[in-house]
């Protein structure tokens, strides 16, 4: 067995002992994100490196530690991306906490988010077995799809050592409209475009304004921009990185917290008081509010959805939305199934695991 | 063949069984004898048949959550049967087991063209949603060659795919949230109808678990606005490594075809007599790859294909000029299976995916296990996404033919595991190809498989014997784990 891994499994084994907690940790470009850290840092850093890439196949595989930086260095020389546009966070995110956390960016709303990419993973569970799960190939129904389960789990259920990830070719062209209108009107104005075969990639309002990114060939671009009107955007690019980066100003003043509401498209403006930033066609809505959690959960769920205290704020009111009994029940099983001695971060997603 | 197909319950167990239903459902629910359940006694995989003790069909969901909780109760294994198309033995009865039928939850909840979502029971059939979805010009995008006739509950099942499911996804890609029963008799949501939902995404491990986890009571999918058009380009190759290499060409230029097939030259021979799509029969390849979108997309793109095409090394290049040229082009490909069954008593059609660069090995593979087994094989393949159909063909009636398909049909997996690929793209495991599992995936795997059922079906009564194979099963098998990429003989040349 490599070295490092085998490292890994000792720090496994001498914590599962020692009934110690592991903190599973990159670079740490989202220290701040879930509900507690608790534990030994277990730094996936060391198990680095891009494993497979061959473009024709539209898949890489990595281990865990690879810094988006060094993927997108290799996909880009092939005109390729991730096309969930996860957080990069200066390039300093790895692969591995990308896809424990979850986290997609702006073009979510047209392609998927990262667990729809995601095609395989390779882990090392509380029993320091290297296990595999999915493969290289889009297509793969042998056994259960266990690292889409992964994905987002926030390394409670294991220590991901590698994954494979789908991925697809770099927009052709890419265009960016602005248009003046009120929140309801730019609802309304996305679930409308939503039904249309139109190449929209990503959008956003904020403050009056609805900025909409269309991505494709030319002549679908051409087609739509003559549809939909708008203004053309001159800096739309750093808007949208802005955006996928989490770098926006809307997000660099989180002493309230910022939340993020997922909700419907549909779902009419939440009756929150406070500043909104609307993406992924009306599906992700950022909040920076005054009302309490229970209000803004609340809220959430009689829109159809559910609350992440994403950033800042008072974590005591719990990060995440609590789970149904049903379900809660489901995943106290899971944990206990991949990690017997509960040594995987634990009570960073729900204090109870 | 296989399993016995007689009645092999105790008839004290199948009277206790059937009193305890008929206390929480309708007496036409609670199918019993013999001429009622034999219907029931095998899925899409007929060569296996189990005549089950009892079929029952519920109505609503407090009626399914009755049977669930009845069930627990006595301890009796549920197989749940959504239409009853699956090619791998998903829905094979148990003989002392109930088959739960979703085909009279067959409502179509809400149809929202505003929220491009429909709401629907488990027996709805795949293509009704599109149907219903249409004046909307809105549809359902995994299309299953079974669409007309499986459902979304078996899809949710599977995990199904379809012809277009590189540019448009596969049932996960496509399904916002399921409501579902457990073994306790719990509803549970996964997923919700925006486009995530707190805590591990239970969603995504329940879609393609064949039905061992929960029973679907309802299912919200997507819907996505029809392109305004489609055309598609037939290519001919002199060398099915020129047609595969086409393939790795066309998305290198960038390009995700809304559909990209291949046959080989057994394939179009065996299909074109039977559909006259105009396929050239001197091609040892032959590609299908169909551009959507709207006019001047569609148009710029097929000129980017073409070109590619042409440069890849085709021999002959047509492009659909209307509708019916079209669908003139894309029915051999659709008919392939029943084309099969037209000049073979029999066919045993494979469902391995490999990574596509292996595509020459493998056909080349498969050539030589044809002279092994003495039986021929037709090869259909999705190019686009590397799932690969073998269509085995035999004769039944002929002793030792069956036999040795089955054999033919695993030799052809283990060596999709051995260049990296899987058992299986879209089909399942089931019955069919639990054995396989064992080639695929190693003791710890197997356990952690069993480990995510146990944390859902606590009392292993849901659909078990399936999809994932015991150790006891697999030393019986007596076949290795395959470690993935790795060839048995690296030693020895391939191409």
């Amino acid at each position: 067995m490599d070295q490092v891994l085998q490292h890994f499994r000792e720090r496994i084994a001498s914590a599962t002992s020692s009934g110690s907690a592991l903190r599973i940790r990159g670079n740490g470009t989202k220290d701040w994100y879930g509900q507690e850290l608790n534990g030994e840092v277990l730094d996936t850093t060391a198990y680095s490196g891009i494993v497979a890439y061959d473009p024709t196949e539209l898949v890489i595989t990595a281990r865990a530690g690879t810094t988006l930086r060094e993927i997108g260095a290799a996909l880009s020389e092939k005109k390729q991306m991730l096309a969930f546009e996860p957080p990069r966070f200066d390039g300093m995110a790895t692969i591995g906490g990308i896809v424990a956390s979850g986290l997609s960016g702006p073009r979510r709303q047209a392609v998927g988010s990262v667990r729809d990419f995601v095609l395989g993973s390779v882990l090392m569970d509380g029993k320091g077995e290297v296990l595999h799960f999915g493969g290289q190939v889009m297509k793969n129904v042998a056994g259960y799809d266990v690292s889409r389960l992964l994905t987002g789990s926030l390394g409670t259920l294991g220590l991901l050592l590698e994954v494979s990830i789908k991925v697809l070719p770099r927009p052709f062209v890419q265009h960016s409209l602005q248009f003046t209108m009120s929140e309801e009107d730019a609802l309304h104005q996305l679930n409308v475009w939503g039904g249309q075969p139109l190449p929209i990639s990503a959008s956003c309002w904020f403050d009056g304004q609805l900025c909409v990114r269309l991505s494709g060939a030319q002549a679908a671009i051409d087609t739509a921009i003559a549809k939909m009107g708008g203004v053309e955007m001159s800096d739309a690019d750093k808007l949208w990185y802005s955006l996928r980066e989490q770098s926006q100003a809307f997000f660099s003043d989180a002493t309230q917290g910022v939340w993020r509401v997922s909700v419907p498209t549909v779902a009419a403006p939440l009756p929150l008081p406070g500043a909104q930033m609307i993406e992924w066609g009306g599906a992700q809505r950022w909040l920076k509010t005054g009302a309490d959690a229970a209000t803004v959960r609340a809220a959430a769920t009689a829109a159809g959805g559910h609350a992440t205290l994403y950033k800042g704020g008072d974590k005591s009111v719990g990060v995440f939305q609590p789970l149904a009994p049903a379900v809660a029940r489901i995943h106290r099983n899971l944990k206990t199934a991949f990690d017997p001695a509960g040594i995987f971060n634990p009570r960073r997603m729900y204090t109870e695991f | 063949m296989n399993a016995p197909n007689e009645p092999v319950f105790a008839l004290a167990r199948q009277q206790e069984v059937v009193a305890a239903l008929r206390a929480v459902l309708p007496a036409q629910a609670v199918l019993y004898n013999e001429e009622d359940t034999r219907p029931y006694e095998c899925d899409g995989l007929s060569a296996y048949r189990q005549l089950p003790m009892v079929v029952v069909l519920p109505e609503n969901e407090a009626q399914v959550v009755a049977v669930l909780k009845t069930c627990n109760r006595l301890a009796v294994q549920i197989v749940p049967r959504g239409a009853g198309t699956g090619l791998s033995g998903g829905a094979t009865p148990i003989a002392d087991g109930v088959v739960l039928s979703t085909a009279r939850l067959n409502r179509i909840v809400k149809l929202d063209p505003y929220s491009r979502t429909a709401v629907v029971q488990p027996g709805v059939r795949n293509l009704a949603i599109s149907e219903a979805a249409s004046p909307h010009n809105l549809y359902y995008a995994p299309d299953p060659s079974s669409q007309i006739a499986c459902s979304i509950g078996g899809n949710v099942a599977e995990n199904s795919g379809g012809v277009h499911c590189l540019k448009y996804g596969l049932t996960v890609h496509n399904v916002l949230r399921v409501r579902m029963v457990t073994i306790e008799g719990d509803v549970v949501e996964l997923g919700n109808e925006g486009l995530d939902a707190p805590g591990l995404d239970l969603l995504a491990v329940f879609i393609g678990s064949e039905g061992m986890l929960g029973v679907v009571t309802e299912v919200t999918v997507k819907l996505v606005p029809k392109p305004q058009q489609a055309r598609v380009i037939m290519a001919s190759f002199d060398d099915v490594v020129k047609g595969g290499n086409a393939v790795a060409n066309v998305i290198a230029a960038g390009i995700i075809p809304a559909g990209l097939e291949m046959m080989d030259k057994t394939s179009s021979r065996m299909v074109e007599p039977f559909v006259k799509a105009g396929y050239d029969t001197d091609a040892e390849a032959i590609l299908l790859c169909e551009s959507d979108g709207t006019l001047e997309e569609v148009e710029e793109e097929i000129a980017r294909m073409s070109a590619v095409l042409k440069t890849s090394g085709a021999t002959a290049i047509a492009v659909s000029t209307s509708e019916a040229e079209r669908l003139k082009f894309w029915s051999g490909r659709k008919n392939a299976f029943p084309a099969a069954g037209r000049i073979s008593p029999d066919y045993y059609c494979m469902d391995g995916t490999i990574p596509r660069k292996h595509l020459a090995q493998v056909l080349l593979g498969i050539a030589d296990m044809e002279k092994t087994y003495g039986l021929r094989c037709a090869n259909v393949f999705h190019a686009g996404d590397g799932n690969l159909h073998p269509l085995i063909l035999f004769d039944a009636n002929t002793p030792g033919e069956f036999d040795r398909a089955e054999k033919f049909g695993a030799a052809i997996l283990e060596l999709c595991v051995e260049v990296g690929g899987t058992i299986t793209g879209e089909h399942g495991v089931g019955i069919e190809k639990i054995n396989s599992m064992c080639v695929q995936f190693s003791e710890e795997e197997r356990e952690a498989f069993f480990a995510v059922k146990r944390a859902f079906d606590t009392a292993f009564l849901l659909n078990p014997d399936k999809a994932i194979p015991t150790l006891h099963r697999c030393a019986e098998y007596g076949k290795m784990h395959v470690k993935r990429g790795a060839l048995k003989h690296p030693e020895l040349p391939r191409f």
